[in-house]
């Protein structure tokens, strides 16, 4: 079944030189697992392909049903050097939650999950 | 010693709600009030300001700020704890004296000063000594960018503000300290932590983080089921309960709009986060995996858990720089075909730029309206009714970047047809300050605190 994770997850972003973070929280405890498994490092990477210069680190947090991604390059710069209207990438956060994962149909319906409109 | 310590955050950045912190102070008991001034390039900000006058160079709104919570720190012995001094603390207690008097105190103010974080004037000292000052993104040697560097200041951690309540202060201010001390120092204060207790550190560095950014940890900017956050016009900044164990509760005062929930709580503390294992400040390194949240009643979040350990040797220091000159041009091009029509007339403008060799370092073009923020994740935008050409540069030259600004408003005569907005005229010149990360030694920091009857 094909999830979006604006239905999933909530987010919240901010830059840190011409590195933006975004922190992904799950709508649900239960629903962190999900997250976990399918929002990985590489295909976070694939989603911003284009739109970000550098590497993309992963952190979990599981005691706040949370990933923190490290997207490096994705702010023109950054700071005052940036030219982007999002210099300072706090809307990154509804970028990333656009993604759309596939989860199997057993494991969705166990935990619920809304399919992607 | 108190049993629970209620510290306050009043303001965010400089810049912040003005009312907020008098609301503060009279919306409910608090024993102390927390005030964040400083972002990264606000030191080069009032760097400048101080080079145009030497009795400024600290956050101007902080002594507005502190007449109207005057009756509250004379009377109620609430106490202010504020980065507000800049790159010149010591001047900003002299005009807050000053303000006390013209409003007719004669004493009770006690103001702690705050300084040693400024290094600009041992740069080449430093450098010398061996010292790079390297960029912690680039690890470019400082050296490279000595000649335009406008401020150098080091992060200070919660030691000289403990010092200052310490000595009687009920007013603190410093320069550059990080944003946690502020609210991590009055509870080591009040508590008696230890310079190794660091699971309690910890916890007021992550009680700090929480309230730093003020209303951003309580209901705004908040994503969570943002429909329901109640009345935002009156939104209630936080505050947290700190009891001398390290767990804390935040919340806000009664009446007020805005929400405190593990959903408002967590979305701040992931925000501007690295590594979660590792935030690192001058007094301890806190784990943020180890954060335990659970509600306790309306408008109230319990925080428990928090591990601490042992920080680095190394203090971080903020150094800003000039970076040459940027500007940004913008026009509306309206349906049918809005986004192709602004799209010409980004080609157009980039082909007229080319033949006049102006040498920019870097140009971007974006579309407001269809992918300015999202890229091609926002889809096919081709229907929009209505898309901005935001057309921005930057370059090492003022009269280059001056030229470019010329080069908007003929495109509405001589460009693609369907355009308007372009009424607030040719675009700004602005000097790009830029922000230059780094480590130095702890021990080259010496701190100092004074007291000001």
């Amino acid at each position: 079944m094909k999830v979006r994770l604006v239905d999933i997850a909530h987010a919240r972003s901010g830059d840190k030189g011409d590195t933006a973070n975004v922190g992904v929280i799950a709508l649900e405890p239960r629903w962190y697992e999900v997250l976990e498994q399918f929002v990985t490092r590489n295909r976070v990477a694939e989603h911003f392909r284009g739109m970000i210069e550098g590497e993309v680190d992963r952190y979990e947090l599981p005691n706040l049903n949370a990933l923190n991604f490290l997207l490096h390059g994705a702010l023109d710069g950054g700071g005052t050097l940036s030219l982007k209207t999002d210099a300072q990438g706090k809307v990154y956060s509804t970028a990333l939650l656009r993604m759309v994962i596939d989860v199997p149909d057993a494991e969705a319906r166990r935990l619920s999950l809304p399919a992607a409109k | 010693m108190k049993k629970v310590v209620r510290v306050a955050a009043g303001q965010g950045f400089w810049g912040d709600d003005l009312d907020a912190p008098r609301r503060q102070v009279e919306g409910g008991p608090i024993d102390y009030l927390m005030l964040d001034y400083l972002a990264e390039v606000t030191m080069s900000i009032l760097q400048k300001q101080k080079e145009r006058d030497p009795a400024l160079g600290y956050a101007r709104d902080f002594i507005g700020a502190m007449e109207s919570v005057l009756p509250a720190v004379l009377d109620r012995g609430v106490k202010v704890v504020a980065n507000a001094g800049g790159v010149n603390p010591a001047a900003c207690a002299v005009a807050v004296k000053a303000m006390a008097g013209k409003t007719g105190v004669k004493g009770g103010l006690r103001i702690g000063v705050v300084t040693g974080d400024d290094l600009l004037d041992r740069i080449d000292q430093l450098i010398g000594a061996g010292h790079p000052l390297a960029n912690m993104e680039t690890g470019e040697p400082l050296s490279t960018v000595r000649d335009r560097v406008l401020s150098a200041n080091a992060y200070l951690g919660s030691e000289p503000i403990v010092e200052a309540l310490g000595k009687g202060a009920n007013v603190v201010i410093t320069g550059r300290s990080t944003d946690t001390a502020l609210t991590m120092a009055p509870l080591r204060h009040e508590f008696g932590w230890g310079a190794t207790s660091w699971d309690q550190l910890a916890a007021g560095i992550v009680a700090g983080h929480i309230i730093e950014c003020g209303a951003q940890c309580s209901g705004g900017n908040c994503l969570y089921d943002w429909r329901s956050i109640p009345d935002l016009a009156n939104v209630g900044y936080p505050l947290v309960e700190a009891k001398p164990d390290g767990t804390f509760v935040v919340t806000k005062h009664p009446n007020t709009g805005g929400r405190v929930s593990v959903q408002t709580i967590t979305e701040q503390l992931v925000y501007e986060m690295g590594d979660p294992h590792s935030y690192i400040t001058p007094d301890v390194i806190a784990d943020f995996t180890t954060i335990r949240l659970a509600r306790d009643g309306d408008d109230r979040v319990l925080v428990s858990g928090i591990k601490g350990k042992p920080p680095t040797d190394k203090l971080k220091v903020s150094v800003a720089y000039r970076a040459g000159f940027k500007a940004v041009g913008t026009l509306v091009y309206a349906w049918p075909d809005a986004l192709e029509k602004a799209q010409l007339a980004d080609r157009v403008l980039r082909e007229r730029l080319d033949r006049l060799g102006l040498g920019f370092e870097r140009i971007l073009s974006e579309f407001v309206g269809a992918n300015a923020t999202h890229g091609r994740l926002a889809g096919d935008q081709s229907g929009a009714p209505e898309v901005q050409l935001r057309f921005g540069v930057r370059g090492p030259d003022r009269a280059a970047v001056e030229r470019f600004t010329r080069e908007i408003a003929p495109l509405v005569l001589n460009g693609p047809p369907s355009v308007t907005g372009f009424a607030g005229g040719r675009p700004k010149v602005e000097e790009i300050v830029a922000y230059w990360p780094a480590l130095v030694d702890k021990s080259v920091v010496k701190t100092k605190v004074d007291l000001i009857q």
